[in-house]
């Protein structure tokens, strides 16, 4: 039987931020973040784009006319929310599927596609865009952002660096040694989990005996909160307060967010219903981000169902445009590769060069 | 003989061995209930159970680190690393602790281990998964580095590579995965690490290859011979450390000449030690010098440029023309 101390030291509870209950209600009044209408109906625009955008790069890449995907939908309110809450000057280090928020910090869309496509362009960020590429290596961008913040806090800028990690990210060793660093140095980092469940087919049972991910903040000693990743109002809260704390000297914050992902872990042959039930899905479609806010904002009147028709028609138009605009981009070659390895190319690649040069017919 | 793709006779090495010795454990990520990003493992937790064939939690370093333990506690290990570009997450505990734990207790603990793991290009995954970073591993003293390149192999060679009492490095290519079917024994049986393989005799010029480069460089010795009537020899190492020059040696004293073919970038690794070792041991059996076939010295190419960037069969016939000409 548990001894009290043992009870004592289990009993760190978090209870998950929510302002609008998946009816579209107002939960918790006091925690409404000030957000003017414009602001408001923003929000459910992008919201909307994103959702849409999905099932587009999904039926595309069914089609083969993009490459490598990780679908979204279900965790759009946890992505618009957190980039929503940013300043154009903040910087966001993203991994594989947090392309969204690239693309609403400022990464043309066409750029997403060339990324999905293994061109190189996808990766190339524009000047004046504070985003890094999208991570492949998981736990990486925990470290980094930690760098990224202390250069902003030595350099005096009052902006912060934010990343997202999933629920499985949370296991690496770099995860830990990133957000202790950034407790140690106090510096304007927020960490931002998008806790969707399922690390690929692990459901979070098994990753972790921990009982929440947002507990894994208070032995770096990290202020760390919980939030309804559905609701996009108590994201957007979340991450801005923490900014403000921030870019008040008061440190970093670690934010987990209870997601889901609706659909496959990528479009590269992962199969769902080998570890997931259908119940399981349609629950969490009950919570859905987009249902939810338009039910609020329908009920103060700043929604309609052409507002909504708008949007798809908008982002359809937006996608096909980038489509073309991703198609009509020069093809990569391999001498453009090799010349972007080094500043200078050294003899022996300017050796192996030739043979491209040759091939390409230059 | 069942016909079997490499990944069907992957899986059935793993199983014979589960079925064989109780000490063998299967873990990594995502290789329980889903069988495997690939399906490597399908149908081993069901028939083996959750104790023999497990899921880990997303950590590379924490996999190394759960096999050196086990194998410390008489286990064997297979351990998969979802794809090799991750290997980096993993180097202390293969290369620091793993590769050296017979030598540094002077031979009273050792690491029987065998880590799997996918790689390998022409299947456009995304950055870091098809990098060959095999030669990584040739520089790492107490490490075999083996690189099938069909399915009998693959099968008799991770047996073996189980039974071996030495860390494994046990790199599958992902384009040969499914691309074709080979006859593969039932049950037991090995095939030894370190004796390569003559693929196809020939007497005018050798190519030491491994991997999916062996089915590239076939296809350039049969344009060779269709061109020029050239009979070239086409060596499969199978294990690409330790190298087994005896069978190169003997192949370019027939030859007189030597191409070696990989799939990884230029410098160093195996081709640059193949053609350190031929110097060494057999440079007055040469009428030409030996050249390499590879991939040019970047990071893995993108995507869109892969079919360019790794090496093709009219890259190595190119070079099978200039050292038969030179
Ligand atoms: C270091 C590293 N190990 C393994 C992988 C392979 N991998 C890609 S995504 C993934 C699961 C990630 O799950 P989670 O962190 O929960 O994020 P999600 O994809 O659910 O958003 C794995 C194992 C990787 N990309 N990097």
């Amino acid at each position: 039987m548990t001894t009290g101390l043992i009870e004592v030291s289990n009993s760190e509870k978090f209870t998950p931020l929510q302002i609008i209950a998946p009816d579209g209600k107002v939960k918790n009044s006091n925690m409404m973040p000030k957000l003017d209408d414009d602001q408001l109906r923003e929000l459910m625009r992008r919201m909307v784009f994103t959702r849409v955008w999905d099932q587009r790069a999904i039926s595309l890449n069914r089609q083969g006319r993009l490459g490598f995907y990780a679908p979204v939908a279900g965790q759009e309110a946890t992505m618009i929310g957190s980039q929503f809450a940013l300043q154009k000057e903040d910087w966001i280090l993203p991994s594989y599927r947090d392309i969204p928020q690239m693309v609403w910090h400022g990464l043309p869309l066409y750029q997403a596609f060339l990324y999905s496509r293994g061109h190189q362009h996808g990766f190339t960020i524009p000047e004046g865009v504070n985003v890094l590429m999208p991570q492949i290596i998981i736990g990486a961008q925990i470290v980094q952002t930690t760098g990224v913040a202390m250069g902003l806090k030595l350099r005096g800028k009052k902006n912060v660096a934010l990343t997202f990690i999933g629920d499985g990210g949370t296991s690496q060793g770099d995860f830990y040694e990133g957000i202790n660093f950034a407790g140690a140095y106090n510096v304007p980092a927020i960490f931002v989990i998008q806790n969707n469940r399922y690390a690929i087919s692990v459901p979070i049972e098994k990753q972790t005996k921990a009982q929440t991910l947002a507990q894994k903040g208070v032995a770096a000693g990290i202020t760390s909160i919980q939030v309804d990743g559905m609701d996009v109002l108590a994201v957007y809260k979340a991450v801005y307060d923490a900014t403000e704390r921030a870019r008040n000297g008061e440190g970093p914050t670690l934010i987990e967010a209870l997601t889901y992902r609706y659909g496959p872990h990528t479009m590269a042959g992962d199969d769902p219903t080998r570890y997931r039930t259908g119940e399981e899905a349609s629950e969490w479609e009950q919570k859905d981000p987009l249902i939810r806010f338009r039910k609020f904002l329908e009920s103060k009147g700043l929604w309609t169902k052409e507002d909504e028709d708008r949007v798809i028609e908008e982002t359809k138009n937006a996608v096909a445009e980038a489509i073309k605009q991703a198609d009509e981009y020069p093809k990569m070659k391999v001498t453009d590769l090799i010349d972007s390895v080094f500043e200078t190319t050294p003899p022996h690649l300017e050796e192996q060069k030739q043979e491209f040069l040759a091939k390409e017919g230059n | 003989m069942a016909q079997m793709t490499m990944i069907q006779a992957i899986t059935d090495a793993m199983r014979v061995e589960l079925q064989r010795d109780p000490n063998v454990l299967v873990f990594g990520e995502d290789v329980g209930k889903n069988g495997g990003v690939f399906r490597a493992t399908d149908g081993l937790q069901k028939e083996f159970g959750e104790h023999r064939v497990f899921d880990t939690p997303l950590a590379e370093s924490g996999i190394g680190g759960l096999a050196v333990g086990l194998s410390l506690q008489g286990f064997r290990p297979v351990a998969e690393i979802q794809f090799f570009g991750f290997v980096f997450e993993v180097f202390d505990e293969i290369a620091a602790q793993a590769a050296r734990m017979r030598y540094r207790s002077g031979g009273r603990y050792h690491c029987p281990i065998v880590f799997r793991s996918p790689f390998g290009g022409g299947v456009k995954t995304p950055e870091l998964h098809a990098d060959s970073l095999e030669g990584l591993m040739l520089q790492t003293p107490g490490l075999k580095v083996i690189i099938p390149s069909n399915p009998y192999d693959a099968k008799g060679l991770l047996i073996a590579a189980i039974r071996d009492n030495d860390p494994v490095i046990f790199l599958e290519h992902m384009k040969l995965y499914r691309s074709f079917r080979g006859e593969v024994p039932e049950g037991e049986y090995t095939v030894p690490i370190g004796k390569a393989n003559v693929v196809q005799e020939g007497s005018d010029v050798t190519i030491i290859t491994y991997g999916a480069m062996v089915h590239t460089s076939l296809k350039a010795a049969a344009e060779a011979e269709k061109a020029r009537g050239a009979k070239v020899e086409v060596i499969d190492l199978r294990t690409v450390w330790p190298i087994d020059i005896e069978t190169i040696l003997q192949s370019i004293q027939k030859t007189k000449r030597a191409i070696v073919v990989q799939e990884a970038p230029r410098n160093s690794g195996v081709a640059a030690e193949v053609m350190a070792q031929i110097m060494e041991k057999g440079v007055l059996y040469l009428e030409a010098p030996v050249l390499r076939v590879t991939a040019p010295e970047t990071p893995y190419a993108f995507a869109q440029i892969e079919d360019e960037w790794l090496p093709d069969p009219a890259r190595v016939l190119k070079a099978i023309n200039q050292v038969l000409d030179f």
